[in-house]
């Protein structure tokens, strides 16, 4: 089937971006802030055919599209979308709706420069998710981060500067040992950039655990893992709200696609070999960081950690190579970039108000502001993994895959049912409820109808996906039985 | 080589320029000063265009020899002369106002111009020992006298003086080296030389020949340990004239680089292969680390400068076609950069402020948008940072040297290049993310900022069609290599 869809998606928000940019100054605020979003509605609505024309049953890659780009390196111009890749792409054109809405009054500083560089960071992500050729990819996932890079730098908070660049910096370091081994790749391959002739590129084992590191390298910093984590507190704690959302809800899931994308079928015998490291560092992630998160006096911060620990379960559910446990990293993800941006976006609604993001600034806040108080308690319980919102899903299906794989892994994963729960609902506890502090909480205004309006959209979304995760589940299932199959044969010469 | 081939037309572009450059000279004598001086510059920008425009139209199949077989015509010497006549006419463009406001917008700066351009242009087709070095020399006279052209600045005499005496320690240096290959091969002639010494090897003279040969065009390049000179010229001289030395020079000096190493020694590849490396490494790690010290934007591109001649030296020294294209492609998106980065000092600075020091940019983004928006292209393109064709031209020379199995090579070249990233990001920094130190609006000039948006936007929208470019570098250097 040929289609430019996945061209549309891709350039379509770019090029808005670029109109955007044209508004000019402060004064055509209003301007920049309705083109934005009604580009960003026109996206997400143009993205729901790749839903609905996908065919569940096929582990092929769809939509796909091909041109020649660089005859010299036998580069091309080659998209396409599987189980993988759909969900994400949905969720990324469903969340820059909710990030340019929730930036619609708090920004009042270079509005259309704002707008402008998350229409274009929109796009961009659509073509990681989308590239089926390594420069193509690395292209995109490289100019990924000059928006986000300015974003953070532009719009950050007090210590943005040195966020931004370490952000920038230490991803820099890992994309770069990822060019080489594509490099090498391509010299192995005859001279091709093709990710799915990489697929099926038989490699020795030395090769194999060497471009597995490079991989690792490059993803394991965009995840983040333990111990290259530490970048994300600094960089979400700066990062204006809607930048936390969109590096928390997808940016990270880069790094989880990459593993699904390269690791494991490109490098199948070292990702068996290497999968106790995966497994220890993911169970490290999960446990450690969920205990540093406990003691976080600072809202993002802790948000951030706990996005580090529920990443963990997403590497932890994918090395253990079972559907399940695949799958539940799958959901996970997409959960994850539900739950989280709710979150973040709650902390920005209160900063917005009081401009701190200490806990212990806040305290009795239910009192003035009842309705968010409600999504709040919502959004912390789905981040502890309550049953019947989406959090619950991921994290019991890859306790179930874990299980399969050894009975510990899904011990120690299980604590952070309890862990989560202790610092999620901590954290509500002592903001939310108890006696009103200060008089500055009890003048707080509740919530007004742009916030209710993207909060209620999110909680929709973690309700749906936690009741009924099927049909998200069904669009996954034959790419993720095929990539287990591919992963369970050896590519060993 | 015996029966004499004068065949001068091969010629026509150099002669072009040269009588141009007389011209420019001699007309504006009988006019007004004012007048002189507006067609001294328009005469010299459209000679540079015109000259761009006629080679396009012209361009070598093959190559041909001429003037005796010291002249070579082929799409390489076409391509880089394309390339260096439309560089300088940006100079040229973007000098304008910043030479009016310190009265340097004399004639004779275009007519140094001019001659230097025509120097680099007999380098890119030189075909014989001694053609190179004429233009080397007249290229270097040229650039020396530029440097200089600001006479009541101390400093710019000063680092002319540097530069002279350092450039012809260089020259002297090189035609030691050449007077060995002559010694060696009875030949002056880049053809005869490599069919003759081919055997040699192992030979303590030619070794000398291609240590002498390599240490010169590593001054020459600006490549450390042979680099003291570059911060100090860059610092040192009037803007226009280090927009002039930073940009069009590297072209030719790549095309010397070509002819004498690619060219006449080829069969020695081994033996300057190991030299580069280390020169190579040396100039990106230590142009990429110095860099990050400096305060001053012109000494910071100036290390920036040696960091990236190293990155063009390891497309060479993996001394194959892919490479050598690899580094072709290289040096002319560094022209382009280049070019732009000192336009935009050239745009910025004023009557009384030289804009020179980092400092300047703070809160660029606030002063003027779009100069700034500029600025962040160009150092995400220095930087390497796709989507651009930085990113590309690094790219495609890694890609050479993983081939060439110096994965080792390119791994350091690499890591650099990430701590290179450190202090373009800085640039980025103050333009955007700090307040402004001042609140002056930056002088608009309508024609310079058009021109220095074309310049800067090729970058990026050059994209899609780059497979084309860098298609028309291997196919360039796949003729030069028949």
């Amino acid at each position: 089937m040929q289609s430019n869809l996945l061209s549309i998606l891709i350039w379509l928000p770019i090029l808005a971006g670029i109109l955007i940019l044209c508004t000019g100054g402060d004064e055509r605020a209003p301007v920049a802030r309705k083109l934005a979003l009604g580009f960003s509605i026109a996206v997400f609505i143009l993205s729901l055919p790749l839903w609905a024309g996908f065919d569940n049953s096929s582990a092929l890659m769809q939509f796909q599209e091909h041109g020649t780009w660089i005859e010299t390196f036998n580069v091309h111009y080659a998209l396409g979308i599987d189980g993988i890749s759909m969900p994400l792409i949905l969720l990324t054109t469903a969340l820059t709706v909710i990030v340019i809405i929730a930036g619609w009054e708090v920004i009042q500083e270079r509005v259309a420069q704002y707008m402008a560089a998350f229409m274009i960071m929109e796009g961009i992500m659509i073509g990681v998710f989308a590239a089926l050729d390594a420069v193509l990819f690395y292209v995109f996932w490289e100019a990924m981060l000059i928006p986000m890079f300015l974003i953070i730098g532009i719009w950050g908070g007090p210590n943005r500067i040195y966020a931004t660049i370490k952000f920038f910096l230490y991803t820099l370091l890992g994309s770069l040992l990822m060019l080489v081994s594509f490099l090498y790749l391509y010299n192995q391959s005859g001279g091709s950039f093709s990710i799915l002739d990489y697929h099926a590129l038989p490699l020795g084992m030395t090769a194999q655990v060497l471009i597995f590191l490079a991989f690792f390298a490059a993803f394991a910093v965009k995840v983040p893992m333990f111990p290259v984590h530490t970048w994300l507190p600094d960089a979400h704690v700066e990062a204006p709200t809607g930048g936390s959302v969109i590096l928390a809800a997808i940016m990270l899931k880069m790094g989880g696609y990459g593993f699904l994308r390269f690791n494991m079928p490109i490098t199948p015998d070292a990702s068996h070999e290497l999968a106790w490291l995966m497994i220890t560092l993911s169970l490290i992630a999960v446990v450690y960081i969920a205990l540093v998160a406990l003691v976080q006096g600072d809202m993002k911060k802790l948000i951030a950690y706990s996005s580090i620990s529920h990443m963990g379960f997403v590497t932890l559910g994918m090395f253990v190579f079972n559907s399940q446990g695949v799958e539940g990293a799958m959901m996970q993800m997409i959960s994850h970039g539900f739950i989280s941006g709710a979150l973040f976006l709650c902390v920005g609604v209160l900063y917005d108000r009081l401009h701190s993001r200490e806990i212990a600034t806040y305290g009795g806040v239910a009192t003035p502001m009842p309705i968010f108080a409600a999504f709040a308690v919502l959004f912390a319980m789905a981040n502890s993994g309550l049953p019947g919102t989406s959090g619950f899903v991921g994290e019991f299906l890859v306790i179930m895959g874990a299980f399969k794989a050894n009975a510990w892994f899904a011990i120690i994963a299980a604590l952070t049912l309890i862990f989560g729960a202790a610092y999620s609902l901590w954290m509500v506890k002592r903001v939310i409820y108890g006696a009103v502090t200060s008089d500055a909480v009890a003048a707080l205004k509740d919530v007004n109808c742009r916030e209710i309006l993207i909060l209620a959209l999110l909680a929709a979304m973690v309700l749906w996906v936690g009741v009924w995760p099927n049909p998200i589940l069904d669009v996954m299932h034959a790419t993720i039985d095929n990539l287990l199959l591919h992963v369970s044969v050896s590519k060993l010469p | 080589m015996n029966a004499v081939t004068l065949k001068a037309a091969l010629a026509t572009p150099e002669i072009i320029v040269a009588f141009m450059a007389c011209l420019v000279l001699v007309a504006p004598l009988y006019m007004k000063k004012d007048t002189g001086i507006r067609l001294a510059y328009s005469l010299a920008v459209a000679t540079l265009v015109f000259t761009a425009a006629y080679i396009a139209m012209n361009v070598s199949e093959g190559a041909s020899a001429a003037l005796n077989n010291m002249y070579i015509a082929d799409p390489m010497a076409d391509l880089l002369k394309i390339a260096i006549c439309l560089v300088s006419a940006g100079v040229f463009i973007y000098s304008r106002r910043y030479n009016q406001d310190r009265d340097l917008d004399q004639p004779e700066y275009y007519v140094l111009g001019l001659f230097g351009v025509a120097g680099m242009m007999v380098m890119s087709s030189a075909n014989h020992l001694l053609t190179l070095y004429l233009g080397l020399e007249l290229m270097s006279l040229s650039l020396y006298a530029m440097i200089a052209f600001y006479r009541d600045d101390q400093l710019a005499v000063e680092s002319a003086m540097k530069y002279f005496v350092l450039g012809a320690l260089a020259s002297s240096i090189l035609l030691y080296g050449m007077s060995l290959l002559y010694g060696l091969t009875g030949s002056l002639e880049l053809a005869t030389i490599r069919g003759a010494l081919t055997a040699d090897e192992g030979n303590v003279a030619v070794a000398l020949a291609v240590v002498f040969i390599v240490v010169a065009l590593a001054f020459k390049l600006g490549a450390v340990p042979f680099h003291m000179w570059v911060p100090d010229v860059y610092q040192g001289a009037p803007t226009s004239t280090t927009a002039f030395v930073g940009a069009a020079p590297k072209i030719a000096a790549f095309a010397m680089t070509m002819r004498l190493l690619a060219g006449g020694l080829e069969d020695l590849h081994t033996m300057w292969q190991q030299m580069l490396i280390i020169i190579a490494l040396l100039s990106i790690i230590a142009g990429n680390v110095i860099a990050i010290a400096q305060s001053n934007l012109k000494r910071m591109l100036a290390y920036s400068t040696i960091s990236h001649m190293g990155f063009f030296l390891c497309g060479i020294l993996a001394g194959t076609d892919e490479g050598y294209g690899a580094a072709l492609f290289y040096v002319i998106v560094y022209a382009v950069m280049s070019l732009g980065a000192f336009g935009i000092i050239l745009f910025l600075a004023s009557r009384d402020n030289e804009s020179d020091r980092l400092d300047d940019l703070k809160g660029l983004s606030k002063r003027s948008p779009w100069i700034a928006f500029l600025l962040l292209i160009l150092m995400f393109s220095m930087a390497g940072v796709p989507p651009t064709a930085g990113f590309f031209a690094k790219f495609s020379v890694i890609e050479a040297l993983v081939k060439a199995d110096l994965v080792w090579v390119a791994v350091v070249a690499v890591l650099f290049a990430v701590v290179g990233a450190y202090y373009y990001l800085r640039i980025i920094k103050l333009a955007y993310f700090d307040p402004p130190e001042t609140d002056l609006p930056v002088a608009p000039a309508a024609g310079m900022s058009t021109v220095l948006t074309i310049n800067v936007l090729m970058i990026v929208l050059i994209l899609p069609w780059i497979g084309s470019l860098l298609s028309l570098c291997a196919e360039v250097i796949r003729q030069f290599a028949v």
